[in-house]
């Protein structure tokens, strides 16, 4: 440093600074911890370990499918400042699409075989996503873009497109509940020495765990999810840097409704039963979900959804009146903890 | 002296004033000119919508928030009356007693909820407070020793607006004078009442300061204004208007119950309405509100008749079917925030305002 000094005083050239490793950004652990501390506090509370393993992994998977759910909505808000409190609509059209699907495939649902059931599930998930993905786009196109930028416009024209996907599924499949029975291989439970887990429980976790894996390196590896990523902080440097960001906005909102199609067909699967409320229903928890976690963040959506499931089913069990109110609770206490959420990545 | 009673917000359109004019003196004399008890319930249904949209409008109209929360206050009101009704024997104490706690109770979340705002921005709080609504309309629905479940309550009114009540022998105008057209008017002069205390309240200085932190929240802050309290005070009167909104839907009803007045549904109408109606303007409130309730009621008879004329053709039977009622309001929801992003109202004064000749 002194020679630098020294030079400048003396008035000759400057020599360059000796290049210093950049310091890694720390990795924040603390929200991970708190869904380690929440699970730990469970065990005693619950009192017997086979049902807190049960119910760990029922709010596990609950917590993974309402992850596949929201990761699109917050990517999509973060990314696009789009406010869409319609995203229940494509929750609903992938659970009914995998109805009709599976109500097809009757066949293979019903045989004794892993292979064709494992087949007939993908071959519905692939259909919701594909129908979702396609409404996504019609959505974008005619609800979501003429009212770009104006957030109180945004918010009623998404609820009204709600409504309107709403009726036209009543329209479709006629307004009744429909059940979405699990394939034959799939029901029961895996018996963990006292504990239950159901295998479709596992099968909901590993398909998340895929997603999760898929999302996160498309977004830390690929040049698209960079593109993702530096259109989250500061989109107007994407596109003064000659990016066509409107492609990206239809790509990712795409991309985002077909995971919630993809979700709601998970979601029926888990409930077993679909009614055209059932995006208004997750609609609330998704909210919830992507408050905790930090609009725009896909990990803090991650992190929240687990906590999320994790309180439903604790709660649950615990004390079942309180069970929404909790989710409530903790969102309020994460909101006084972090006011934009655990992992806040945009600045708005 | 109109222009005092309407604390000078004049409707400033001649076609707005003419639609007022029809509206208030239609519901005035709705129980003698259209008889019969389901047009008594559409007019009850009204007065009660312009009460409880008036109110919201006040908050997001002129505050600019958008809150879900709105129905819960509505259902605390409806709620009071009827447990009290029902605890305590029905009467007018009863009914008091009832209304006073609802609104201590409206007082003390909206409190709540208002200061909460502080910590938190507009997004957030939208999506808090669908998250808390739901919450709450689960809990009506769960502490069913209280509220009586999902099946609600049910209770009596007091003697002197009870059905049975007939104090005139002689029918006046061809219809038998009875509870029913007392509380009626209870609700009509009521719902007048708190229709004219908002214009006051939104024509004052402190409406002015709501205005100018829908506009620009930041340049109020800068000037002074300490925003948080304003948005707490706006959130607080409007729950209170809510509360009372719920206490004479109570009241005409007899009956309360989750999907009366909790269900998302509502809160979904009142959206509509506001919107349709024109957001920003306590008369948007009533226009809608009126033509929104004859929809709900009649656009079903007028949906059946297309039905009929339809029936056989395979999925367009199915769109014009007079359940999918819904589906059409929703369109009209859509297209009506393209087009007429100041509603009814401010197409209609626009309308007048263009015949003018530029000065």
């Amino acid at each position: 440093m002194t020679d630098v000094r020294a030079a400048a005083a003396s008035g000759g050239p400057v020599p360059a600074p000796l290049p210093m490793a950049i310091p890694k950004a720390q990795f924040d652990w603390r929200p991970l911890a708190l869904l380690a501390a929440v699970a730990a506090i469970g065990l005693p509370l619950i009192g017997s370990p086979s049902t807190w393993v049960t119910l760990t992994m029922a709010g596990l998977a609950m917590g993974l499918i309402i992850f596949i759910i929201a990761s699109g909505l917050t990517l999509v808000f973060g990314l696009m400042d789009v406010l869409n409190f319609g995203h229940g609509v494509f929750i609903a059209f992938g659970a009914y699409v995998a109805v009709s699907v599976m109500g097809g495939l009757g066949a293979w649902v019903g045989a004794p075989s892993l292979g064709l059931n494992l087949a007939a599930v993908a071959l519905a998930m692939g259909a919701a996503m594909l129908v979702a993905g396609g409404i996504g786009y019609a959505f974008e196109r005619i609800v979501v873009r003429p009212v770009y930028g104006q957030h109180l416009k945004q918010i009623l024209i998404t609820m009204g497109g709600m409504i309107v996907g709403e009726e036209l599924i009543k329209v479709i499949w006629g307004p009744q509940q429909q059940a979405l029975p699990l394939p034959e291989m799939l029901r029961g439970a895996f018996l963990l020495g006292d504990a239950a887990v159901e295998k479709y429980r596992v099968l909901a976790v590993l398909i998340g765990l895929v997603v999760l894996a898929a999302l996160l390196w498309v977004l830390n590896r690929t040049k698209v999810g960079l593109l993702v990523r530096a259109g989250v902080q500061d989109r107007e440097m994407v596109e003064s840097l000659g990016y066509r960001i409107e492609r990206l906005f239809i790509g990712v909102f795409v991309t985002g409704s077909a995971l919630a199609g993809l979700g709601g067909v998970m979601w029926g699967l888990y409930q077993q039963t679909v009614t055209p409320l059932i995006g208004a229903q997750v609609n609330v928890l998704i909210f919830i979900v992507i408050i905790i976690g930090g609009l725009g963040s896909t990990l803090g959506c991650f992190v929240g959804a687990l906590l999320v499931g994790l309180m439903a089913n604790y709660t649950g069990f615990l004390a079942p009146k309180v069970a929404l109110f909790s989710n409530i609770g903790l969102m309020v206490a994460i909101l006084l903890w972090r006011p934009k959420g655990l992992y806040p990545v945009t600045n708005r | 002296m109109i222009r005092r009673l309407l604390s000078h917000d004049l409707p400033r359109s001649r076609w707005l004033a003419l639609a007022l004019l029809l509206i208030v003196v239609g519901l005035a004399v709705a129980p003698f000119v259209f008889p019969g008890s389901k047009a008594l319930g559409v007019a009850a249904k009204m007065l009660v919508f312009i009460v409880l949209v008036a109110s919201y409008d006040l908050l997001l109209g002129y505050t600019g928030i958008v809150s879900f929360a709105h129905t819960m206050f509505f259902g605390i009101g409806a709620y009071g009356v009827a447990v009290a009704s029902t605890r305590l024997g029905e009467g007018v104490a009863a009914v008091v007693i009832g209304v006073a706690v609802a609104l201590l109770i409206s007082l003390a979340l909206s409190l709540l909820i208002g200061l909460f705002s502080l910590r938190v921005k507009a997004i957030f709080y939208a999506m808090i407070t669908l998250a808390v609504a739901a919450a709450f309309q689960t809990l009506a629905s769960q502490l069913s020793d209280v509220t009586g479940g999902e099946d609600g309550l049910t209770f009596k009114n007091p003697a002197w607006l009870s059905p049975s009540f007939e104090p005139f022998e002689t029918p006046l105008f061809g219809v038998t004078v009875d509870g029913k057209i007392f509380t009626y008017y209870l609700l009509f002069f009521a719902a007048a009442l708190l229709f004219l205390l908002l214009l006051r309240i939104v024509n004052s200085p402190f409406g002015r300061v709501l205005q100018a932190i829908r506009e620009n929240d930041f340049r109020a802050e800068a000037l002074g204004i300490r925003t948080v309290v304003y948005r707490t005070l706006s959130n607080v009167l409007s729950a209170l208007f809510a509360c009372a909104a719920g206490a004479l839907l109570a009241l005409w009803l007899r009956y309360t119950g989750p999907d009366t007045t909790l269900s998302l549904e509502i809160m979904l109408d009142i959206l509509l309405i506001v919107v349709i109606g024109g957001m920003g303007t306590l008369y948007g409130a009533v226009i809608g509100s009126v033509l929104f309730v004859l929809a709900q009621n009649y656009l079903q008879d007028l949906l059946r008749f297309g039905a009929t004329a339809l029936e056989g053709v395979p999925v367009f039977s199915n769109i014009v079917s007079p359940d999918r009622w819904l589906l059409w309001l929703g369109v009209l929801f859509v297209l009506s925030v393209y087009h007429f992003p100041s509603g009814i109202v401010g197409r209609l004064r626009a309308l007048t305002h263009q015949r003018r000749p530029p000065t």
